[in-house]
């Protein structure tokens, strides 16, 4: 895993080989083992390289025989060896065993055709000399993360957004849009960002630079058009769980030794469990267990170390760890959050890379792809009391969801009813499965300042969600629509981010997943959705898939979404933990930055003094609040953004 | 009864609006509907109820027909008051 930067100069002046050295400084946490820059004509680009595959060779910025291509890569194509035997018959020649190499070759014979052959989790750049070319491509979930932007006539891209935001003359505003849909979604729609001005490519896209135009298209898209195939559950089944094998064994490729994350639930061990029996090595595993007995599953990891066998290695974490390190967290995730919960990950990545490790297999994925959330429950229990909206019984499902939510669990029927109440127009209303989660969230914008709520006034950021799904999602089953919005959205631009890639690489930790497989993903799309919630039954076909996988307690046990405290990792007893906390919802600190509303936070911040029976919503507004103040101060107030690191010294320049 | 709508309209627009739009709240406007409550809100709607008026609310009166509105928890506080 690694990171990548460059700019491709349309004026005459060619990018100066330090400028990029400068770039890829700001983000070198992502590649330590070793750095490299070149610059030609009117390209730059730079490399910071977390050696994975080919220690020895598999340096990059790399170039193809004659030099006519230069490219900078970052991720692993799982299949390069299989890639590489077809292109060897077919003549090519190569000098080390890198995936990297075979990304050059194949795209030397296939052109931007090439990215369909790939499996695995890539963002990469290819720098084609005789054309004049610039051609980016990311995978098809956005497992890893690029972006670009435009400046005078100039293109410049990187892993990271602060890599763009070194380069000198690069302006740095809020996109008040960007933040009205974090403060809605958790995310942005890409390719906007929370950065004016800087674009991220969406995942699955590719994107292309040539005689200074540019084209972007995709070359894969979601689809849940199903096809049933005349398959048993046995045969789903069957074919899933050999998938998963093979998904598995793909993602254990590598010249460094890999762990896995084992969280308690179904996923992570039975990918645990596929690793062991694909391996012989002694396999680490690594996990994250709370002080709060509320959020905490050690009883579930111990059983599942105790049926696997692994090396066990666990992080407590305490709300005060996670205070500590919150405004670490908002440098690398660069965008603001409205849950606390990527900072035990990056406490666990660290956890990781003390014990040597840089590679981690975990579950990511299943519960998007095979219906696990307690969302695709909820919308299923509202569309069929909907059915019968008079009958007394239905309702009553709804004390299914949530058994973690003591304050809903003890509501009465009466309340239960009127909070999740479905209308005759919330039925037809496409975002059905989302409407609930989306417009509760949305509510904490009444925090923002006047100034920010006359700016984003004619703007609509649910509409917008309405108005950009593919045509074809009118004819899916409603619960593969729940999918959809899970996995296009959610998935990319707040779990597999701020959740994954950018707390992992912080400490060079770098994440495989085999649900990721998009072979699996396709097999998952056209399965029947009574296969994958069986009544109220979460991922009925992996459990049944993979029962002699894992142990019996960790088959049966309820589901437990991953969580962590929010209010109370900032707050003990009314006191804020951390001093920062206090200066950043001060009322002098929320008028000079302008985006809330500084007597609206006050009462928030008096609430908490004086009350423990605090919602959900407020906890979202005070994560929001605190870390778009500190996110405003790391990269809009700040004077510069430059390597925290130190410089990359000039031995690793190539000039031509 | 016009100050028992106030102390309670207060309470809602502080704990529930931070202050923010509180002039646009009618004493018949539904709480759930307008998205000011969710399932800890009732507990703190409650709480409050009992702290400030010093009566007991039992669960089953803990309904939305007695506390989704301004006007519903005044009435529901003058009735328990009354009969006490």
């Amino acid at each position: 895993m690694c990171g990548i930067c460059g700019v491709l100069n349309f004026n005459s002046n060619p990018p100066k080989a330090n400028l990029i050295a400068d770039m890829i400084g700001t983000i070198r946490y992502r590649g330590p083992d070793d750095c490299g820059v070149y610059s030609s004509g009117k390209i730059g680009l730079g490399h910071a390289r977390l050696s994975i595959i080919d220690l020895e060779g598999g340096h990059q910025p790399m170039q193809n025989e004659d030099g006519s291509l230069w490219i900078s890569f970052n991720g692993e194509i799982y299949n390069y060896a299989e890639l590489r035997r077809d292109l060897e018959h077919r003549g090519h020649r190569f000098a080390g065993h890198s995936d990297t190499e075979v990304i050059l070759h194949l795209y030397q014979e296939e052109g931007e055709e090439c990215v369909r052959h790939f499996n695995g989790q890539w963002a990469f750049a290819i720098w084609d000399a005789r054309k004049e070319r610039l051609f980016l491509s990311r995978d098809r979930l956005g497992v890893r993360p690029l972006f670009y932007t435009w400046k005078h006539g100039c293109f410049i891209f990187g892993s990271e957004i602060k890599a763009i935001l070194s380069y000198p003359g690069i302006r740095r505003e809020i996109d008040l849009i960007g933040l009205d849909q974090i403060f809605t979604f958790w995310s942005t729609l890409p390719p906007r960002t929370v950065f004016k001005d800087i674009q991220e490519l969406p995942p699955a896209s590719c994107l292309t630079v040539e005689a200074g135009n540019v084209r972007s298209w995709s070359y894969w898209h979601l689809d849940y058009s199903r096809d049933d195939e005349g398959l048993t559950e046995d045969d789903w089944a069957e074919k899933l769980l050999a998938l998963l094998a093979d998904g598995t064994q793909i993602r254990l490729r590598s010249d460094v030794p890999v762990g896995a994350y084992l969280s308690g639930g179904l996923d992570s061990t039975i990918v645990t469990s596929i690793i062991r029996r694909y391996s012989e090595t002694p396999l680490k595993t690594f996990s994250i267990s709370f002080e709060d007995a509320e959020f905490d599953e050690r009883k579930y990891q111990r059983e599942a170390v105790q049926f696997l066998g692994t090396d066990h290695h666990e992080i407590r974490i305490s709300g005060q760890d996670i205070a500590e390190v919150f405004p670490e967290v908002i440098w690398h995730v660069e965008k603001p959050l409205l849950r606390s919960a990527p900072a035990p990950f990056y406490l666990l990545s660290s956890l990781v890379r003390q014990q040597g490790y840089k590679v981690v297999l975990s579950g990511e994925g299943a519960d998007e792809i095979l219906g696990g959330y307690d969302i695709y429950k909820e919308a299923k229990i509202r569309r069929f009391w909907a059915s019968q909206p008079e009958s007394r019984l239905r309702p009553l499902l709804l004390k299914r969801l949530y058994p973690y939510m003591g304050s809903l669990q003890s509501q009465p029927a009466s309340y239960l009813r009127a909070f999740f109440h479905v209308t005759a127009s919330d039925l037809l209303d496409p975002l059905f499965s989302h409407l609930p989660r989306w417009e509760l969230t949305a509510r904490i914008k009444a925090f923002f300042s006047d100034d920010t709520k006359s700016r984003l006034s004619s703007y609509n950021a649910i509409q917008e969600m309405r108005d950009s799904l593919p045509t074809a999602f009118l004819e899916w089953d409603p619960f593969a629509q729940a999918q959809y919005l899970e996995t296009r959205y959610l998935f990319p631009g707040y779990i597999l981010s701020s959740q994954g890639d950018r707390v992992g690489m912080a400490h060079s930790v770098e994440g495989r997943f085999p649900f990721l497989d998009h072979r699996l993903l396709e097999l998952a799309a056209r399965m029947p959705p009574q296969i994958k919630m069986k009544v109220l039954n979460e991922k009925y076909i992996l459990k049944r898939a993979a029962r002699d996988l894992v142990p019996e307690s960790v088959r049966k046990r309820a589901k437990q979404p991953y969580r962590a405290p929010d209010i109370d990792a900032f707050f003990a007893h009314g006191k804020s933990r951390l001093p920062y906390v206090e200066e950043m919802l001060a009322p002098d600190r929320i008028r000079q930055n302008g985006i809330f509303n500084p007597e609206a936070v006050g009462k928030l911040r008096d609430k908490l003094r004086r009350s423990d029976a605090i919602g959900v919503k407020d906890n979202m507004a005070l994560v929001g609040i605190l870390s778009s103040q500190l996110w405003i101060e790391q990269f809009i107030n700040s004077p510069r953004i430059d390597s925290r690191e130190g410089k990359v010294s000039d031995d690793v320049l190539i000039n031509k | 009864m016009s100050s028992l709508i106030n102390e309670v309209r207060t309470f809602i627009v502080d704990n529930f609006l931070f202050g923010t739009n509180g002039d646009v709240l009618s004493p018949e406007d539904s709480l759930i509907e307008k998205g000011l409550i969710d399932s800890t809100g009732v507990l703190e709607l409650v709480t409050f109820i009992q702290e400030t008026f010093q009566i007991c609310v039992e669960d089953h009166e803990i309904v939305p027909a007695n506390l989704d509105s301004i006007g519903k928890i005044a009435t529901f506080v003058r009735l328990k008051k009354g009969a006490c």
